[in-house]
């Protein structure tokens, strides 16, 4: 076992990790542990753009993208913070100018933006041109600007360091703790990949950011990698998990492998049709029509399908159509996603409308934290020294459904947010706080026990069995009864987790070893987001329940706020609202139990979603 | 979305245009691991598995770790071209395991499958990608500037972004690198890599540290080993045209002044 002793440690090194990195490492002693080499992290798979009202090509303004990031979100978006994003989103672009990215250009040598789902001008009046891009690569673009610029500051990194759990001075998960008692985080443990070594990494700040749990599902534009580490760690640590329910289903994922098309496909012209050749969207969404959020997109595909206008031999798709688009634009402004087209599906996008499906593709919900991104541990206490951004986190200013380009502007805003605070935290602290005797008792045992188990059952039989149910019962379309499917089988996989057993027993580069740590996350995120979408009774932005068609206001415009708790423990989670929020799944010896959080609203009431 | 055939006796699946019926492939995997049984051997592994259509040769890895040897060992991620985590040497060609089709490579024959050369081996298809790392770090990959920052963004033509999108394209998987023979035989050699990331910055307008990159890439390591073999142009699996990169970078040093 080794032991470092740092003033920030940021977990994680996609664009939130890696923006956190530079507010914090000029401040404070900092190191970046990462499973990933920075440079592979999801951020980089981002295509269309970062939404900002610079007003560059047409007339915007940062109060017009607050209102359709609250009204995208089906209002279940905290105001305040929505207001934060749309501010700084400005600045969040002019950085990364400044900071080299290679933005695509106006005639008059500024950035371009182009008009992407949801975004709009004078409150829904017709689309506006708001997202700032660079071709069809804009994550690529920014993943490399924030890791040159890490490179230029030297900033420390552990690079395929996989972080298995978080040091708290309270346990979280049994101790009853008042309201306004001080806990605080105090270091984190991690598995060196490359050694098989356990580090302890002792901190005065710790930034979570690790990004989002997209491989809960089969269908996903998500990397192999993104197994929801960081929101499980902290839910298995006692902390809630906020709004997991809400996942988005980006509507243009390559039919049958899930593999983004980015939105602006269809911001640059993109037509979506059926089976019949109609642009069916006119119906769903008569104003922006193709351009409406994701989350009706999904829905309006699905039930062309559902209803007979599917394409393709199997009517089980529909068609993404740029044949009207002149190929010297597509070149220029979508090259990438018209590639994955040629290579994945053997599709010349020139001349053949792409088949296209919704795909798994962002946790709305998450670590839930303040404006400053600082974890909460109930419905307003803070864990102190503990900061949560980008994916991972909830903050929330994606509501119930996040429109795009609005996640490499979380991943900017909040990621230099958490890192100041963060820094400015540490610098203020006293000296670092103490371990725990045994700091790396749980990480070894969880581990020797995975290694030592002699024969079971295989990590892979056991995943295909979460991705498919969650595929087949939680995906764009719910109810009640497949909901209470998904989770019987959840029940059954998370014993059946419990007798896996790898080949690999190596200590050198052991990714089997990860791949069944990683399972165990999946579980627990699938188990949580499945708990809540039962108790949701209602649809509202990504949670659609067929059996609930309604959003309704009265009962449900409240956060989620999922605890794990043991079976002894008292019922009531902190800062629990009485009403629908009572709900408490039993797991044998352990349960799941739901508190709420109240929405903060500023300046709009909630009105119905129209586009 | 699967479909269910009603009567799967009567009917038989009609396949999808252009779609390629499951057939029977077979992985031939160079093994190392210093902690068998082999030591500090490498040793060839054969495995057949069965593949669809479109699947890549990431797909029958991966069905290979699940299904049959979970030992076996390689990087991956995004599994669709962008992270750059699974360059590997297929049928001794360098090429994204994610991006290759199986269909693409004759799976008539056992497909090779070996690590990048010119890098530590780790275990079985994973390198120690520290020192293609380092020598990234070294040629300045950030942007330099002087004096005050501009208020709002520093302009920039669309034809001088347009000077250097290629080399913006690059996504450090080391296929060129690991592809080049003077990288083989020096591993001292910045290599393409790193010298296409110095590209991106000499060529944008609004940079103004390239004299001293050029210096650096002026060494005896640097952008003069370069034999124009082509290998790495070759190799992208983001179709940057490398050699003509390192060329420019070449010529620049001629003509550039420092």
């Amino acid at each position: 076992m080794q032991t470092h002793q740092y003033d920030v440690v940021i977990v994680g090194a996609g664009g939130a990790g890696m923006r956190a990195a530079l507010e914090a490492s000029g401040e404070a002693r900092t190191a970046v542990i990462s499973k990933l080499y920075p440079t592979r992290s999801h951020t980089g798979a981002a295509q269309g753009g970062m939404a900002a009202a610079l007003a560059n090509v047409e007339e915007d303004n940062w109060e017009w993208h607050t209102f359709d990031t609250v009204k995208g979100g089906d209002y279940l978006v905290d105001q305040d913070a929505a207001e934060i994003l749309a501010k700084e989103a400005i600045d969040s672009v002019l950085d990364l100018e400044k900071m080299g990215l290679p933005f695509n250009r106006t005639p008059e040598g500024r950035i371009d933006q182009r008009r992407f789902g949801g975004h709009t001008r004078e409150h829904g009046q017709a689309a506006v041109r708001r997202a700032c891009y660079a071709a069809d690569r804009t994550g690529h673009m920014i993943l490399q600007t924030l890791y040159q610029n890490c490179v230029k500051q030297n900033v420390e990194f552990y690079n395929e360091f996989y972080v298995l759990d978080l040091l708290t001075d309270h346990d979280l998960t049994t101790e009853q703790i008042e309201d306004g008692a001080e806990v605080n985080a105090t270091g984190v443990v991690a598995y060196d990949l490359a050694s098989g070594e356990i580090h302890v990494f002792q901190a005065k700040a710790i930034i979570f950011a690790t990004g989002g749990a997209g491989k809960i599902f089969k269908t996903t534009s998500n990397a192999h990698t993104l197994t929801g580490d960081g929101m499980a760690l902290a839910y298995r640590r006692g902390l809630p998990l906020e709004d997991m329910e809400f996942f988005q289903f980006h509507p243009t994922g390559l039919a049958g492998l899930g593999i983004l098309l980015s939105e602006a496909a269809r911001g640059e012209g993109g037509i979506l049709r059926n089976s019949e050749g109609e642009r069916f969207m006119e119906r769903y969404a008569p104003t922006i029509k193709d351009l409406a959020p994701r989350d009706i997109v999904a829905r309006s595909m699905a039930n062309e399908v559902r209803e007979g206008r599917g394409a393709g031999p199997n009517k089980d798709y529909v068609l993404l159509d740029l044949t009207h688009l002149e190929p010297a634009h597509i070149d220029a402004k979508l090259p990438d996603i018209t590639e994955f087209a040629r290579t994945y599906l053997g599709i010349e996008p020139y001349t053949e409308p792409v088949p296209v499906y919704p795909t798994a593709h962002y946790a709305m919900g998450g670590v839930p934290t303040n404006i400053q991104g600082e974890v909460l541990r109930d419905s307003h206490n803070v864990v102190k020294g503990l900061y949560a951004a980008g994916e991972v986190a909830c903050v929330s200013v994606h509501g119930s459904n996040r429109l795009g380009t609005n996640s490499l502007l979380d991943i900017n805003v909040f990621g230099k947010r958490a890192g100041r605070s963060a820094a400015a935290y540490a610098k203020a602290a006293g000296p670092h706080r103490d371990l725990p005797e045994n700091p790396t008792v749980r990480v070894e045992a969880q581990l020797a026990e995975m290694r030592d188990r002699p024969d079971g059952e295989r990590v892979a039989d056991v995943r295909k069995a979460l991705q498919e149910t969650m595929d087949a019962n939680a995906q764009v379309f719910r109810t009640g009864d497949s909901l209470n499917e998904a989770l019987a089988t959840i029940r059954e996989l998370q014993k059946r987790y419990r007798n896996v057993s790898v080949q690999d027993k190596g200590k050198l580069f052991n990714t089997d070893l990860l791949e069944a740590i990683e399972l165990g996350f999946l579980l627990d995120i699938a188990e949580v987001t499945v708990v809540a979408a039962i108790n949701r009774k209602e649809s509202r932005g990504g949670h659609y329940r067929e059996d609930y068609p309604d959003r309704d206001d009265s009962n449900y415009m409240l956060h989620t706020m999922a605890y794990r708790r043991p079976t002894s423990a008292s019922d009531a989670a902190d800062g629990h609202v009485a009403g629908y929020f009572d709900h408490v799944e039993d797991f044998g010896d352990y349960k799941v139990v739901l508190g709420s959080k109240p929405v903060t609203q500023t300046r709009y009431e909630p009105m119905e979603r129209k586009y | 979305m699967t479909a269910v055939l009603e009567n799967p006796a009567t009917e038989s699946p009609k396949p999808e245009v252009g779609a390629v019926p499951s057939f029977e492939v077979t992985l031939r995997i160079r093994r190392y691991n210093p902690e068998s049984e082999h030591g500090e051997e490498s040793t060839w592994d054969e495995f057949t598995v069965t593949a669809h259509g479109t699947d890549r040769v990431l797909d029958a890895l991966h069905m290979i770790k699940w299904e049959q040897d979970g030992s076996l060992t390689f990087r991956r991620s995004c599994a669709h071209g962008v992270c750059g985590s699974d360059a590997m040497r297929i049928n001794g060609r360098n090429r994204l395991a994610c991006k290759t089709l199986l269909k693409d490579v004759n799976p008539d024959k056992p497909i090779t499958v070996e690590p990048i050369k010119g890098l530590p081996v780790v275990k079985d298809l994973v390198v120690d990608m520290e020192p293609f790392f380092a020598s990234y770090r070294e040629i300045m990959p950030f942007l330099i500037t002087s004096g005050n920052e501009p208020t709002r963004e520093r302009l920039q033509s669309a034809e001088d972004r347009e000077r250097f999108d290629d080399t913006t394209k690059c996504i450090l998987c080391a296929a060129c690198t690991s592809s080049c023979p003077v990288f083989w035989t020096d591993g001292q050699y910045f290599g393409p890599a790193a010298i296409v990331n110095a590209h991106r910055f000499i060529f944008d307008s609004r940079d103004e540290g390239a004299t001293q990159r050029l210096e650096i890439l002026n060494d005896k390591e640097g952008v003069w080993r370069c034999r124009t073999t082509f290998n790495c142009t070759e190799a992208c699996p983001r179709g940057i045209e490398v050699t003509k990169a390192i060329q420019e970078v070449k010529r620049a040093m001629i003509t550039r002044a420092f």
